[in-house]
């Protein structure tokens, strides 16, 4: 097992840098200028000069070898410092990732974000997952009833409409509305007590319930099919023919097999939740690392925007490969050579 | 399984009702400014800025010595008046400004401000490898010199007539010496911490700094003026959109202010309505214009393309005929294009110089109103007929086929569609492009597709000037100022447009003293350029934010931040 982690993790080497360097090639070629949001009243001599001392006037392989140089050895260590406290060698004059927008180090800005984005992530696949698979095993249960419809129905809705529409549906009715829940996140409030949580289910309630929505729906369809097919074999005849109750039948044997494929897909699906964030944290203004890649965007903040997409393809990356482990330890049949 | 299913379903229908019915605070109240800028401040030192946001963001704490008011007047802001020649604070040559600090400033840290900050902030600026993006604020200038710990001189080069250019306004603002001594030339790119955390002068103190997100400020226990500022806090949030930003003010009553609302205005009409908060408008020098080109842009020219040729040889096939540049100016109806599609943010008008009063032209009126049948029948007089019946004219054989081009932007996809239709019924076919405003306005010499390279038979997108003196934005238009590949298409004249008599103005302009006569020059430079096809002006454009109600003391200002006199702003009861 051991061995056939470490040789995907060694896999994943090559793979990675190969993305990084398509990544920043295909950004760098791009453009998009980093002081187009200037005045135009910076005469463009002025911004030549501005670009100079920002960098950007490096040649391609100067600036690639830096950031791979900063990505793989400067930034890690600077996390590692950051973490244990220890010193490791000139931790002051280490070259660091700096941002054009900002002029700060770029992964100073992704720690800051992480936790909302896993706030606002996190919650929203830990509520689809729970209301996805018990209303997928309802509906494979009872195939056809009315709560299979209307499962079927709403799965297609959630599933069929972009997050950017329920976003802005979900405000219109929320909040100008009803005025339940806020429109606009507060990132510098705290929770500290009882009472600032519940600020903060409420802040994160929209967000999350647009997320989930998407998320619901794909898991509780593909739970559905899985727990059907499982529900004709035969072993689950000869559960049933030997007496044992409906409920430890449907729970103990349909459901744990089923589980397997819904797994893997739950562990394939996180990045793309980071993605559906991209979009659902610039509505909610949530200071994710989606709304970070959509500003760096619209800045020109061409090392913003490689940074964070390499970190969103190393994601994938890592989810891919836990999921494979996942499957092959939850199913003792799959082969791992 | 049913029952735990439903079980679920209610508690959380329940969670949800508990959480909603207690309802979300409503920002407006308290001593809290909750300022909305739907792009996010990236950094809060204004010389670093890549944006308005930055530049505004940072003068609630930096200010300049002298700052201009919501009619675009100079008032004195660090100093107790402003030097002129009358009152000897302008040498008699035009060749130096004495400026001199009002007593008893302090920095929020306590510290006293001297004359060495004001110097120390023209090092940091203008060193070469700063990357400043106020240099132009310092052209000329020489030296900075400080006299004794209050006063200052600036000399220039040259005579300056106007030489409020270093440390007025919200773009050059005074940093601290202190502060930023580490942070000259190169290294000003990595003083993140003074970069985000400035210490000014200003009625706020950073407390709380998240780039690109963000900022809050507390008020300044230092600030000069007693029982002020009135807010005790300003939390000043970034990011989304216009129109949800719109919203969060004028519809959800989360937010007191939300900046720059280029929103359809029928979008707007509808929030107001609400009845939360309002709309407040100023007009500054900004114009909507269509830029001719007065150079062939065939692509069959290679890298002659756009290229201006001192002899006139590579000159526009047909847009330098003044009956057809005329005619497209007549088909445009700028009145319905600044009513429907800018609203309060629009006036229709002819000219390239709008503002201050004084400077604008009063002799551009006839173009306001749409003339279709005029505009065919001064192509019909000059000949320009269309002779194969495709409905398009010709000029010389050359059919009046024209490429159009602007930023993406849906108010300017929308006025290009009227304005197609508007030169389709005087026979001239428009082709229209829009390009990304990152990439337009970006400077990428492998692009073909900046404004500056101009590689269309027009373009149109806004530009303006900073401060209310327009002699630096009127010598954008000479002939040395043509882009093109010589100068990696960094020159500011992008109709390449090219007219020594306008250029004998220029040199004029740089050598009168007197306001009354600058403003007349600025007027016939302003007339040149209307009358003779260098451009076609559409709409002046205001700048619209939205406030609450329970906010008082905003005075919407086009010619400095619109935060300018945040210390002054209220909250009703």
């Amino acid at each position: 097992m051991s061995k056939f982690i470490l040789r995907r993790l060694l896999i994943a080497i090559p793979t990675l840098f190969a993305i990084s360097f398509v990544v920043f090639a295909i950004l760098e070629l791009s453009p998009v200028d980093p002081l187009g949001n200037l005045p135009l009243t910076i005469t463009p001599e002025e911004r030549e000069k501005i670009r100079e001392a920002m960098g950007a006037n490096a040649p391609f392989h100067v600036k690639y070898a830096k950031w791979v140089v900063q990505f793989v050895i400067n930034e890690p260590l600077n996390i590692l410092e950051q973490v244990t406290g220890i010193k490791i060698g000139d931790s002051e004059g280490r070259l660091r990732y700096i941002s054009y927008q900002t002029r700060s180090p770029i992964v100073d800005l992704v720690i800051q974000r992480l936790p909302q984005t896993l706030w606002v992530v996190g919650t929203a696949y830990l509520l689809s997952v729970l209301i996805a698979v018990p209303i997928g095993v309802l509906s494979a249960y009872k195939p056809y009833s009315i709560f299979d419809q209307v499962g079927t129905f709403f799965a297609i809705v959630g599933y069929s409409l972009p997050t950017f529409f329920t976003g802005l549906l979900f405000i219109i009715i929320f909040s100008v509305n009803l005025k339940w829940f806020p429109s606009v996140y507060d990132t510098t409030h705290r929770v500290t007590d009882m009472q600032s949580l519940l600020v903060q289910l409420r802040q994160i309630f929209m967000p999350t319930l647009v997320l989930a929505l998407y998320f619901t729906a794909q898991i509780s369809r593909f739970t559905r099919s899985s727990m059907l097919e499982h529900l004709n074999q035969d072993y689950i005849r000869t559960a049933r023919s030997k007496g044992i109750s409906e409920r430890a039948v449907i729970m103990r044997h349909a459901l744990r097999n089923s589980l397997i494929p819904v797994v893997t897909l739950v562990a394939l699906g996180i990045p793309a939740i980071f993605q559906g964030a991209i979009i659902t944290e610039q509505i909610f203004r949530v200071n994710g690392l989606g709304q970070l890649l959509i500003l760096a965007i619209q800045g020109g903040d061409l090392p913003t925007v490689q940074a964070l997409t390499f970190i969103f393809a190393v994601l994938i990356v890592i989810f891919n490969i836990v999921a494979d482990v996942l499957y092959a330890l939850l199913d003792p049949r799959v082969r791992l050579s | 399984m049913r029952k735990s299913a439903l079980r679920i379903a209610v508690l959380v229908l329940i969670v949800a009702m508990t959480m909603g019915t207690l309802g979300f605070a409503v920002a407006q109240e308290g001593d809290t400014l909750n300022i909305l800028y739907w792009q996010a401040v990236s950094t809060l030192n204004p010389y670093l800025s890549g944006g308005t946001k930055d530049i505004e963001g940072g003068s609630l704490v930096l200010e300049p010595l002298a700052r201009y008011n919501e009619l675009g007047e100079m008032v004195p802001w660090l100093v107790d008046e402003i030097p002129t020649v009358e009152n000897g604070g302008v040498s008699e040559d035009l060749m130096s400004i004495t400026w001199t600090l009002s007593e008893g400033l302090v920095w929020s840290d306590g510290t006293p401000v001297t004359s060495a900050d004001v110097v120390f902030t023209w090092q940091y600026c203008t060193h070469p490898d700063a990357g400043c993006n106020a240099l132009s604020k310092f052209t000329d200038v020489t030296n900075v010199e400080a006299v004794d710990d209050r006063t200052v001189v600036i000399t220039f080069g040259v005579p300056k007539p106007f030489p409020y250019g270093p440390f007025v306004g919200a773009q050059s603002p005074i940093i601290q010496a202190a502060q930023f001594a580490d942070c000259v030339g190169a290294n000003a790119q990595n003083c993140t911490d003074q970069n985000f955390y400035p210490i000014g002068t200003g009625p706020y103190v950073v407390t709380n700094f998240l780039a690109n997100d963000v900022v809050e400020f507390a008020a300044n226990p230092n600030y000069r003026e007693e029982g002020k500022p009135y807010f005790q806090r300003i939390v000043f949030k970034g990011g989304g959109d216009a129109e949800s930003a719109a919203r969060a003010v004028l519809e959800t009553g989360e937010f007191d202010y939300a900046w720059n609302l280029q929103v359809v205005p029928q979008i707007l009409d509808q929030m107001v309505a609400a009845g939360q908060g309002q709309l407040v408008v100023s007009f500054g020098t900004s114009v909507e214009r269509i830029h001719i080109n007065h150079t062939n842009p065939d692509s069959a020219l290679g890298d002659m393309r756009s290229v201006w040729v001192p002899d006139g040889s590579n000159g526009h096939p047909f847009l330098q005929v003044p009956e057809i540049w005329k005619a497209m100016s007549m088909a445009i109806d700028r009145d319905l294009i600044a009513s429907q599609l800018y609203g309060a943010a629009g006036k229709a008008t002819c000219n390239l110089l709008p503002a201050p009063a004084a400077y604008a032209s009063p002799n551009n009126e006839a173009c306001l109103v749409q003339d279709i049948a005029g505009a065919n029948a001064l192509l019909d007089g000059a000949g320009i007929v269309d002779s194969d019946g495709d409905g398009v004219r010709e000029y010389n054989g050359i059919p009046l086929r024209v490429l159009y081009q602007t930023s993406t932007n849906a108010v300017r996809q929308a006025t290009q569609a009227l304005i197609k239709d508007w030169w389709a019924q005087i026979g001239i076919e428009a082709e229209l492009r829009n390009i990304d405003a990152a990439v337009f306005f970006g400077n990428d010499l492998a692009s073909p597709d900046t404004y500056g390279k101009f590689y269309a038979d027009v373009e149109m997108f806004t530009n303006n000037y900073d401060g209310t003196d327009p002699e630096a934005y009127m010598a954008q238009w000479t002939c040395a100022e043509i882009a093109g590949p010589d100068n990696d298409y960094l020159g500011n004249n992008i109709s390449r447009w090219c007219n020594p008599d306008y250029d004998a103005l220029v040199a004029q302009m740089a050598q009168t003293g007197s306001l009354q006569e600058r403003a007349a020059l600025a007027i016939a430079m302003n007339d040149m350029i209307v009358q003779d096809g260098a451009m076609i002006g559409l709409v002046h454009r205001g700048d619209v934010s939205a406030i609450s109600n329970s906010l008082e003391g905003v005075l919407m200002n086009s010619w400095d931040s619109e935060l300018w006199n945040v210390a002054d702003w209220t909250r009703s009861n």
